[in-house]
């Protein structure tokens, strides 16, 4: 088995996530068809698609809760898949991840939920977890929430919770599975503006998993565009935005109809309302 | 025939992963010691909430078992005997049978919905990418607490079928049966071995509830449907296998 090796062997130019000839698929249908990745280190990746192409997915795959079909996943130099047990949450412990809905433990209040990781990991006393834990609350302007319960928090605190809860262990990477929907104007500002603040300040590399176009190209520094199971376009956001490449065209534009058809497979509208005799399809 | 084929290799199947799951669940019991205020919060979930139903339904089979008893054992002129009747009844089968099917409708399907709702709203996915096993931090001290717990409800369960709010109300208040009849008998017939019986059945019966409840929550599907089929599945799966053990277990003790 491969042991977790500590980032400050790796090279800061080589990519901290490197997905290669990565296949991976749900029963007959294939979601990943030998596709390459890198995410480089300290910057705000976003893998972007339509709904369905396999992007949440993706993250699983590097988070190596899901194994591929071939290829592989290294972070840090290290494949997520060769690992044991304990390796595989020894890279995780490196990684912090937001999910959709939060994931926030729902018999937990916020406090307890941000000390969760700290509690579990560390042998930090009470009084330093304290502190900690106001500091990461107070990174996301949710101190003074402490001591709500989880599901006294609307959808945008509570995704604010979980990614102080994702950062507690200070990690190398975070990431973000549609960090944008449902949200309001407002807490979609600040969402937005956290992740790049976060990933700065705190020297992250983030990966945005998202289909909100405008907002993940304003903060993004590379984009990945998936359709079909392949990597389409990639690039920085003002090459992805200058694209011509159709099914990213549709995506970007938001186009009802091209490459990804409006109307799922099926026979003709006269073949199934019997408009159409069998002379005639003949 | 096919069918038939396909039904029992996933039966086979499920029986298989049932049985992985129950050994990674015991190898996860050690864990629980680190964390003693989630089992104890669990001890509460499932057994302190589960009192009033077992207090209840214990006084209310007490009392239909005095009536039905007393008026059989009069047609033999052995009214008196009432007290061991009732006591024999409930240490015996009712107790420990009653309670499980109780604790499998109120506790079990109550484990089976909290993992399936955490499964669903990716609690679970969220601990195992904090490098948390979720086996250890939610699944083990629930086990662990309805293993406890079920012996504790199923004694509880008995003293208040057996005492003042059951057999004993109908009996000595109501029917006039002599309460030193009533307790000597029981204290002459009923010996420590039966107890043992008893608390060895509702251990077995607390093993399975749990193990059935935690599982099928554990792998519900992520949705409102899976959870409800977590659930449906808990509650009838361990009301057959509490009845299928308890015939097993009383041929083996009770010959």
């Amino acid at each position: 088995m491969n042991s977790p090796t500590p980032p400050s062997q790796h090279d800061n130019s080589t990519p901290l996530v490197e997905v290669r000839e990565l296949c991976f698929g749900y029963g007959s249908r294939l979601i990943f068809d030998h596709i390459d990745l890198d995410i480089p280190r300290g910057k705000v990746t976003a893998i972007m698609g339509p709904s369905g192409t396999g992007k949440t997915t993706l993250l699983r795959l590097i988070g190596g809760q899901i194994r591929p079909a071939s290829g592989s996943v290294r972070f840090g130099g290290v494949d997520v898949h060769k690992q044991s047990r304990s390796g595989l949450y020894n890279l995780r412990k490196r990684m912090g991840m937001l999910f959709q809905n939060g994931a926030l433990l729902t018999d937990l209040s916020v406090f307890e939920n941000v000390a969760f990781p700290l509690r579990e990991h560390t042998q930090l006393p009470e009084s330093m977890i304290r502190d900690l834990v106001l500091m990461k609350l107070e990174a996301v302007g949710l101190r003074g929430a402490r001591d709500l319960a989880a599901n006294e928090l609307s959808g945008g605190m509570g995704r604010r919770v979980a990614l102080a809860r994702a950062i507690a262990l200070d990690p190398e990477m975070v990431m973000y599975d549609e960090p944008f929907t449902g949200q309001d104007p407002i807490s979609l500002g600040v969402l937005m503006r956290l992740i790049r603040t976060l990933n700065d300040a705190l020297g992250l590399t983030s990966i945005i998993v998202s289909h909100d176009v405008a907002e993940v190209l304003s903060i993004a520094d590379q984009v990945y565009v998936l359709s079909g199971g392949k990597v389409i376009v990639r690039g920085t956001p003002d090459q992805v935005r200058e694209s011509t490449e159709t099914r990213a065209r549709q995506f970007l534009d938001g186009k009802p109809d091209g490459p990804v058809a409006f109307h799922y497979p099926a026979p003709s509208l006269a073949q199934d309302l019997g408009l159409q005799t069998e002379t005639t399809r003949a | 025939m096919r069918q038939i084929y396909v039904a029992l290799r996933d039966f086979l199947a499920g029986l298989g992963r049932a049985t992985l799951f129950f050994f990674a669940l015991l190898a996860a019991i050690p864990a629980v010691a680190r964390r003693p205020r989630i089992f104890l919060r669990q001890l509460y979930m499932v057994g302190t909430l589960s009192l009033v139903i077992i207090v209840i339904s214990g006084s209310f089979v007490g009392m239909v078992l005095a009536l039905q008893g007393y008026r059989t054992l009069s047609n033999f002129g052995a009214g008196a005997s009432l007290g061991i009747f009732v006591a024999f009844t409930v240490i015996r089968e009712l107790g420990p049978v009653v309670t499980g099917l109780l604790f499998a409708g109120r506790a079990g399907s109550a484990l089976a919905a909290e993992i399936g709702l955490m499964r669903a709203t990716d609690q679970l996915s969220g601990m195992e990418m904090m490098a948390v096993d979720p086996m250890r931090y939610v699944v083990a001290p629930r086990f662990l607490a309805g293993v406890i717990a079920m012996p504790l409800l199923a004694s509880i369960f008995s003293v208040m079928a057996i005492g003042v709010a059951g057999g004993y109300l109908i009996g000595v208040q109501l029917l006039g049966v002599d309460p030193g009849a009533y307790w000597s008998q029981i204290h002459a017939n009923l010996t420590p071995l039966d107890i043992w019986q008893s608390l060895i059945k509702s251990l077995v019966f607390g093993v399975t509830v749990s193990w059935i409840a935690v599982y099928q929550g554990y792998h519900a599907a992520p949705n409102s449907e899976g959870v409800s089929n977590a659930t449906t599945t808990t509650v009838v799966a361990s009301s057959l296998a509490i009845l299928g053990l308890d015939f097993v277990l009383t041929a083996f003790m009770f010959r």
